[in-house]
């Protein structure tokens, strides 16, 4: 049995890391980036992460570096403090609580003793900026309530904030306009497009900001990619703007080098424009970095630059931009099709990544191990684009081969399916080609799995098909004299009365396949590929199969679309035992007799997960553990 | 970071036979030259010596031939009944051959009269051999004995009378002076040594043997027999390693290839076959007219030699490497020029830098690259790759297809550019392996073009081309709709013996498929 507290639940990674810009440490040998509730310190050098800084209870919002000690570092969180770090060490010296949701953070050297953030306090939309007087006191938790306020009616995200010319003024964009905060005058100017105004669909969009360090001149990056230089701001009347333009798409951030001389920008495109003295003619370009640019810093001591990209990695660029390091979080594509597995050999979880590619994650370590390329094609990012997409993958024969589909589907009657079986190869630790299978169906793959079992020397792999179809898949000897080698054929063709095929599943031993046609469960003699019986209960189509393990390998269990959990008995070939659970996820456990069983509870509208935890054996008697997760 | 992925070029399998390094080896000779003997051929010998000539026994004659003559250049006749066995001596200036009347003759190749005989076995001598000192000569009879002969004082030296049937093959070690083998009608092959007048290794092949081999190290022994090939380990004192059942009548003939990797063996099936020396697998096999009796490679290959039941001399020659073209080359960089740089010596302080090595890419993949797909699209309508590698074009407007720009590429083109698609689509359609990707081309050019239609009458020939061959890919598709319909018909007439719905497909279908990346 299941007891309740054996579940619990550790976080372990795979959190955002380019969900703020990254900060540099004033030596350039360390680089700060916000995980979830976390602070990460890497190494610039290594890329390995050398600190994880603990204690917010809530997102981290903003990292910046103390400008009174540069071995210190403030942060920020939704919890509501900030929080002053040694990162060398790695400890936490000071709480301030100032008691609000802080979405951003910013420092500023001749504001000794405080700190600007960005709150909001009435509507959910409207955001101010004010800066928070931090008190010395020898405590480890201040409360910081003195807060004056700056800017109101501000975006915010934190690109939309710079602070200019030593901190003589800010700048803040939002919409159409920029607004600009003189700190000694106490006046704030604003800017607007002219062409913006009465056209509906004009997509100059301020996007993003930043100011130059020396001089008084704000650069604005844009919706329709243009990049403007604002000068002569402090003057209502006489202010200029010059128009730099490359890129097609948003211009998602700007940053200027430490000197000044030259304007960092990205966007969709994957390209780190370099502009050198802020003219069109005048740039570089670093292109194929990936994925889109959220966000580029630059470091204090001027030789290093940072992108963050969308798919969750920082790369560290050098000063004449050559890429010197990548750190890879956990990259979260928008359909995992795949769905969750763990490779056998590595343990490392394995999910679809970049387009195209499987990602490795190392649970333990909280990095990724590697990516593979499975589609093996340019990707071009372009919206509308039908991709092809990998749909299914799985590990069979202890990690020595991985299966994985791939399809793309313009229009109804135009499928392009290819299946793919990689080799594991011990001399090069990694994944190879061995076998491409074009059209292994006539209609989409459904399910495909592996034949696990000790006794079967001859790897084997079953796929199931809307076409009505499954086939059995093995591996042939196709070597001659001139060389050894391997690859899969399709051993047998098997089908019951035109159904779609929706599930397929081996049991523990490997002696018995289970396909499961829509409402019906067919069991299949894998010697012989003979039907052995069938189930149906009528009660939907079957979503999961899942055979029982050790003691309970006589049970078969199916969860139905309509909400029925059904087990039977392979012995008799009778329903053993029902039960309304609405089954989303079941995934036996590879040690034990357990399943987990993981539905949709129906109480309520919100969409909680509740894990069932079923020992066949046991659950003769129909019972149920039930442990809440979330 | 990644760089430009090349287009993955879709490749499909080729039908028929596997084409490997052999195949392209034993399939580089010219067509045989045919020559006439007087009666079946056989043996055939090359001298070892160059200019390579070869001795082919016939009836009561040796020819000598030159290798390229189609004319004999010397003949020895002075034989009252029928030679056999003619073979050169190591140094290719002496010549023994048996005769049916129990005579072993020397000849020296310059003269005509024979300089020793050796007289002394009642039977027909079917086997002859120099061993390896050049001073001695082997003969094996039908009166079943094998006698040692030598040379300077044309004497008798030993005669084994171990074998119980007529001694019909035979091969002198070329390493040890008194070794050699000789196999004989009783089934059994034996090895003789001089020193020991007695035999020291005797196994049993099954079959009467017709032809024996030493490998060059002496070490093997092949031996061949009714329709089997056997290999022996002589080291091992004559265990069998391998026993070769390719040809389905009698083996007569074995050779070596020069190499030494290749064993040849010729059958009265008309069949050669080439086996592996180290797999013994049939890499490769040469039809002949008729049943063949003899079979001997030159000197590094470079001829085939077989002779048949026929008469018939089949003389393959290897065809000459392609010569380079004789058009002046264009002057290259001088030596220097490659080197500069190169030769600099690390100083201690020396940080080295190396140059990112730059990756070929094809020149569609480089307009790919560069966004150009007009001009992409043009390099693979080239004629010299639609006739050539169509899968090429296939797959370029296939990956066009998939960025979203096919319409764009196919766009703006004028008469001659336009026809050349269609050309290229007419010639390409009714393929079923192209089909689904170009039908789609083929919708997005009628849509583009459509309005345009009848100010050219070139592309509007091509149009109502593409138009009927379209209709005759309809009628065809419904013929075998009609025939699959009969048949299920027929078959649903017949009764099924399960009650279930199983089927095993012939996986042949599934083969095709199938690719394996080596």
């Amino acid at each position: 049995m299941v007891e309740e507290e054996s579940v619990r639940v550790v976080r372990c990674g795979g959190s955002e890391l380019n969900f703020r810009r990254a900060v540099f440490s004033a030596d350039s040998k360390y680089i700060f980036c916000v995980s979830g509730d976390f602070v990460k310190v890497h190494s610039t050098a290594t890329e390995e992460c050398v600190h994880i800084l603990q204690g917010h209870r809530n997102l981290v919002t903003g990292i910046q570096l103390n400008p009174n000690n540069h071995l210190q570092l403030y942060s920020c969180s939704f919890d509501g403090t900030v929080k002053l770090w040694d990162y060398v060490d790695g400890i936490l010296i000071k709480t301030f609580v100032v008691g609000l949701k802080l979405h951003a953070l910013f420092t500023l050297p001749s504001a000794e003793d405080s700190v600007f953030v960005i709150i909001n306090k009435e509507k959910p939309d409207v955001f101010q900026l004010v800066s928070v007087k931090l008190p010395k006191s020898s405590s480890q938790e201040i409360e910081a309530k003195e807060l004056s306020f700056v800017l109101d009616y501000i975006n915010q995200s934190p690109k939309c904030i710079a602070f200019g010319n030593e901190g003589e003024y800010v700048a803040a964009v939002r919409d159409f306009y920029l607004s600009v905060y003189f700190f000694k005058k106490k006046t704030t100017s604003r800017f607007t497009l002219s062409s913006s105004r009465n056209k509906k669909h004009a997509k100059n969009n301020f996007t993003c900001v930043a100011c130059h360090p020396k001089e008084d001149c704000i650069a604005t990056g844009h919706k329709d990619g243009k990049i403007r230089l604002w000068r002569n701001f402090d003057d209502d009347k006489k202010y200029t703007y010059t128009c730099l333009h490359w890129h097609h798409d948003m211009v998602m951030d700007l940053a200027f080098s430490v000197t000044g001389t030259s304007l960092l920008s990205g966007g969709r495109e994957s390209v780190l424009v370099e502009w050198r003295d802020a003219t069109e003619k005048n740039k570089e370009f670093l292109p194929r970095l990936g994925a889109t640019i959220e966000h580029i810093s630059v470091s204090p001591a001027g030789d290093l630059f940072c992108t963050s990209h969308s798919d969750n990695k920082i790369i560290v660029i050098h000063r004449n931009l050559e890429a010197s390091a990548v750190i890879q979080g956990l990259v979260k594509d928008s359909n995992i099709f795949t769905g969750l597995m763990v490779d056998p050999r590595t343990k490392a979880l394995v999910l679809n990544g970049k387009p195209g590619h499987l990602q490795f994650y190392s649970l333990q370590h909280d990095k990724q191990l590697y990516n593979l390329d499975i589609i093996q094609q340019e990707y071009i990012n372009d919206y509308g684009l039908i991709q092809i997409e990998l749909t299914k993958a799985a590990f069979g024969c202890y990690g020595n081969w991985l299966a994985t589909v791939e399809q793309r589907q313009e229009k109804e009657t135009e499928l392009e399916l290819q299946m793919k079986l990689w080799m594991y190869n011990k001399k090069t630790q990694g994944f190879v080609l061995n076998t491409k299978v074009n059209m292994p169906h006539e209609d989409h793959i459904t399910a495909l799995c592996f034949c696990n079992a000790e006794k079967f020397e001859n790897p084997t792999l079953v796929t199931s098909s809307k076409d009505g179809h499954f086939k059995v898949w093995i591996l042939t000897d196709d070597s001659d004299i001139y060389k050894k080698a391997v690859g899969w054929t399709c051993d047998f063709v098997g089908s019951y009365h035109k159904y779609q095929a929706t599930n397929c599943c081996f049991s523990e031993d490997g002696s018995l396949l289970a396909v499961s046609f829509e409402e019906i469960v067919t069991i299949w003699d894998s010697e012989t590929w003979e039907l052995k019986c069938t189930f149906c209960q009528r009660a939907g189509k079957i979503r999961h199969l899942c055979f029982g393990r050790l003691t309970c390998s006589k049970y078969l269990l199916g969860a139905t679309e309509n909400g029925i959990l059904c087990c039977w008995n392979l012995l008799s070939c009778a329903l053993e035992w029902s039960a309304k659970l609405n089954v989303r996820v079941m995934e036996p456990d590879p040690n034990s007799e357990n399943i987990a069983a993981i539905s949709r509870s129906s109480v309520g509208s919100d969409c909680k997960y509740t894990p069932y935890f079923d020992n066949t054996s046991k659950s003769l008697t129909k019972i149920f553990f039930l442990t809440s997760l979330i | 970071m990644a760089g430009y992925k090349p287009v993955a070029i879709q490749t499909y399998p080729v039908l028929g036979e596997k084409i490997t390094q052999d195949t392209l080896y034993w399939n580089n000779y010219k067509t045989p030259v045919q020559i006439k003997e007087f009666g079946a051929v056989s043996k055939v010998d090359f001298s070892p010596q160059p200019p390579y000539n070869y001795a082919v026994t016939a009836s009561s004659r040796i020819h000598i031939y030159g290798r390229y003559s189609q004319e004999p250049i010397k003949t020895f006749s002075r034989f009252k009944d029928t030679a056999y066995c003619a073979t050169f001596r190591q140094d290719g200036r002496l010549l023994v051959a048996g005769s049916e009347d129990g005579g072993v003759q020397l000849f020296d190749i310059t003269g005509r009269a024979p300089l020793r005989h050796f007289e002394g076995h009642t039977k027909a001598v079917h086997t002859v051999d120099f061993t390896a000192d050049k001073y001695h000569v082997v003969s094996g009879a039908d009166d079943y004995t094998v006698k040692l002969w030598d040379i300077p004082n044309s004497k008798e030296i030993l005669t084994f009378k171990e074998h119980s049937d007529y001694v019909r093959c035979g091969c002198a070690s070329k390493l040890n002076p008194d070794l050699f083998v000789t196999g004989s009608y009783d089934h059994t092959l034996k090895m003789f040594d001089a020193r020991t007048n007695k035999s020291v290794i005797s196994v049993e092949h099954g079959q009467p043997v017709e032809s024996v081999l030493l490998f060059p190290s002496g070490g093997l022994l092949v031996s061949a027999g009714g329709r089997y090939v056997k290999i022996w380990d002589v080291l091992k004192g004559g265990q069998l390693l391998v026993s070769l059942k390719n040809h389905h009548k009698t083996v007569t003939c074995l050779y070596l290839s020069s190499s030494g990797q290749r064993l040849l063996s010729g059958s009265l099936d008309r069949k050669v076959k080439i086996y592996s020396t180290t797999s013994y697998k049939v890499v490769h096999s040469f039809d002949y007219a008729a049943s063949i009796l003899s079979l001997a490679l030159a000197h590094e290959d470079e001829t085939i030699v077989v002779g048949m039941t026929n008469g018939i001399l089949s003389v393959k020659h290897r065809k000459s490497e392609a010569k380079k073209d004789s058009l002046p080359r264009r002057r290259r960089p001088a030596y220097r020029t490659f080197i500069k740089g190169k030769n600099y010596m690390r100083q201690r302080d020396d940080i080295l830098i190396n140059r990112p090595s730059k990756k070929h890419l094809e020149l569609y993949d480089r307009d790919l690259k560069n966004f150009r797909v007009s001009k992409a699209l043009d390099r693979v309508l080239e004629p010299s790759c639609t006739i050539k590698t169509p899968e090429i074009t296939v797959s370029i407007i296939k990956e066009l297809n998939r960025r979203g720009v096919l319409a764009n590429a196919l766009a703006g083109r004028d008469e001659k550019e336009i026809s050349r698609v269609l050309n290229f689509l007419i010639r390409n359609l009714s393929q079923p392996r192209f089909a689904p990707v170009l039908i789609n081309a083929a919708e997005i050019i009628i849509d583009i073009y459509l309005p345009v239609i009848g100010q050219s009458p070139v592309v509007d020939k091509k149009f109502l081309l593409l138009q009927g061959l379209v209709e005759k890919e309809i009628d065809y598709q419904r013929e075998l709709l009609e025939t699959l319909g009969m048949m299920d018909m027929l078959f649903a007439t017949m009764t099924r013996k399960e009650s279930t719905s199983v089927w095993q497909h012939a996986s042949d279908g599934f083969l095709e498929n199938k690719k394996v990346e080596s």
